[in-house]
């Protein structure tokens, strides 16, 4: 075909806008399909804070639950999940930043056991959250004698959220460059010392990022507390590890559940102080690395 | 006499023991699901022959007379797992292709953490709105669906697992060089082209394994499918009906009063086993189609 022909260039021509066409096109269809989730988003806020803002009040936050909506409150299920989260913070971190350090810091990087425990932690990762509870069920409620406790239900979601910690904790610590390390050994310091006051210290913003957003991802689950026994009606407070307890999702849940149709703005209004709760410590998290994020680069 | 070195070695022995410890904590965490799983399960398939549980119809564990046939349940969650797929699959991936072939850096910048909010909110609180927002929308356009159906949780768990989706196909896509799409745009391609004849498929080991993921994560949600699906395990292949997962028929096990011991409190840890070695394939599958076509463009 002679390229240079009438026909052939009122061809090429004629491809080349049907080409430039479909990408449009195709542009239109990437950026619908990314918008969906945004507008999802919104339609989804808004929904819950038209719901729930009525039955938002002092009153909510301060009373018990009640089996009549309009005197229905949130303040068991708060207190619960401040003491659930609050231990679970306490088991979870020292556990997945050792973890962390002994990967990063100690472990042969070639040795079996190194392999096992890399795997093993990325298997963990995808095991669903109702599994966790059953792991809580039989070894914290049944074999250690917890109970249905507050105990029980942070060691289960300590376990849960644990990957996440050790992840993030390890990206923080090879975050941390190597000269610093070689400074140290040669002011003859020892590993441990350099670990816990050279390598620790710059990586703990990192860590803590990490931490807070595994934290949050505690705080909104809901089915590892039911296994282990958390209820969605509690009518006291706790005041010992040892209490049976309630949470926010679980008291959402149950306000969802429930068919008098009053109860679903009082779900709402819950929802909404638990996606408060959420951002002011996603609002942490974000602080914490731009704050620390400049410093010796 | 114990010098202050010796004293100090003894010290980092001490303390790297004691990190190994720690790190053993996971592996613990691993053996005591498998434990917990299926030693009752053990004890479970002493009483419910594996052939009835396996191959009959039939689901009813606390009604006399009993039945164990799982299909139900099974039938249930993969309506779910298919349906979050065919919302979450051509979704996410669409967002993959925006944010990293179309989208400027600065409009990157801004919807992406939006879109990763997805993925942070809890999801009673997506069960909150498929039950109260997206099953009522379903009801105007079909008369007949269910209050609890199908749909209406695939929806809201394929929203939920579109940033997954999303972020995973994205780094992929992030991981092909720039030399080959540059390569394509000198012999005068279009964006269409570049993303589709050269990014997605040099990207699509990454990609399946996003999906193979989304799926596993699917099967596994509970919340939602708890709230807005219903608790109805009888077998059906339409989306519009009121189903039971195998993660809701868990949760609603351990809502209610069940004995220690019983055959009922047994059926949730079976039932728990099949989800877990499900999850646990299909997580493996995932990570087998990475490793096998890892190809290194150096």
């Amino acid at each position: 075909m002679n390229l240079d022909s009438v026909e052939a260039r009122r061809y090429i021509a004629r491809k080349l806008k049907q080409r430039k066409a479909l990408d449009k096109i195709f542009h239109g269809i990437v950026f619908l399909a990314t918008m969906v989730g945004v507008v999802f988003l919104i339609v989804l806020l808004t929904k819950i804070f038209r719901d729930g803002f009525g039955s938002l009040n002092w009153n909510f936050l301060t009373s018990f639950p009640s089996r009549f909506p309009s005197k229905a409150g949130i303040l068991t299920a708060l207190v619960g999940s401040i003491w659930i989260i609050s231990l679970t913070i306490l088991i979870a971190l020292p556990i997945g930043v050792g973890t962390a350090i002994y990967l990063e810091e100690y472990a042969n990087k070639r040795s079996k056991f190194y392999n096992l425990l890399v795997v093993n932690i990325a298997n963990l990762a995808g095991v669903p959250a109702i599994v966790y509870g059953m792991l809580g069920l039989m070894v914290f409620v049944r074999l250690l004698q917890f109970g249905n406790s507050i105990l029980s239900g942070a060691f289960t979601l300590s376990l849960l959220i644990l990957p996440v910690i050790i992840v993030a904790s390890q990206e923080a610590i090879k975050a941390v460059p190597n000269s610093l390390r070689e400074a140290s050994f040669a002011l003859g310091a020892s590993k441990w010392q350099t670990v816990s006051r050279v390598v620790l210290p710059y990586a703990i913003p990192g860590i803590l990022t990490g931490a807070i957003l595994a934290v949050s991802r505690a705080m909104g689950e809901a089915a590892p507390l039911i296994m282990v026994g958390g209820a969605g009606y509690v009518g006291f407070l706790p005041d010992s590890p040892m209490d049976v307890f309630s949470a926010l999702p679980l008291q959402i849940y149950n306000w969802t559940s429930r068919p008098q149709t009053e109860f679903q703005n009082v779900a709402a209004a819950g929802i909404i102080v638990l996606l408060v709760l959420l951002l002011t410590l996603n609002a942490i998290a974000v602080f914490i690395r731009n704050k620390y994020s400049y410093r010796m680069d | 006499m114990i010098t202050m070195k010796q004293r100090r070695k003894r010290n980092e022995t001490w303390i790297k023991y004691l990190l190994s410890a720690l790190a053993t904590i996971s592996i613990l965490t691993t053996l005591g699901i498998i434990y917990s799983l299926f030693s009752e399960t053990f004890v479970f398939f002493q009483h419910v022959s594996i052939v009835e549980f396996f191959t009959t119809l039939q689901w009813s564990p606390s009604l006399k007379p009993q039945h164990f046939g799982v299909w139900p349940l099974v039938v249930g969650t993969a309506m779910i797992a298919i349906g979050s797929a065919a919302v979450a699959i051509p979704l996410g991936l669409g967002s993959a292709i925006y944010l990293s072939e179309y989208a400027k850096k600065k409009t990157r910048k801004v919807i992406k953490p939006i879109l990763e909010v997805l993925a942070g909110i809890p999801s009673v609180v997506y069960g909150f709105f498929a039950l109260t927002f997206i099953t009522p929308i379903l009801r105007d356009i079909i008369p007949s669906t269910k209050i609890f159906n199908a749909a209406s949780a695939s929806i809201a768990v394929g929203i939920m697992i579109i940033p997954l989706v999303a972020s995973l196909s994205e780094d992929a896509m992030n991981a092909v060089p720039d030399s080959m799409r540059q390569g394509a745009y000198a012999l005068g391609s279009t964006r269409f082209e570049v993303a589709t004849k050269v990014v997605v498929p040099a990207a699509l080991s990454g990609i399946g394994s996003a999906f193979v993921l989304a799926i596993s994560r699917a099967i596994g949600e509970t919340m939602i499918v708890a709230i807005a699906a219903g608790q109805s395990p009888i077998l059906t292949f339409n989306p519009l009906n009121s189903i039971q997962t195998m993660t809701g028929f868990m949760v609603n096990v351990a809502l209610g009063d069940i004995e220690y011991g019983s055959i009922e409190y047994q059926t949730v840890f079976a039932v728990g086993a099949l989800l877990f070695l499900l999850t646990f394939s299909l997580n493996l599958i995932a990570r087998y189609i990475v490793k096998k076509n890892r190809e290194t463009y150096a």
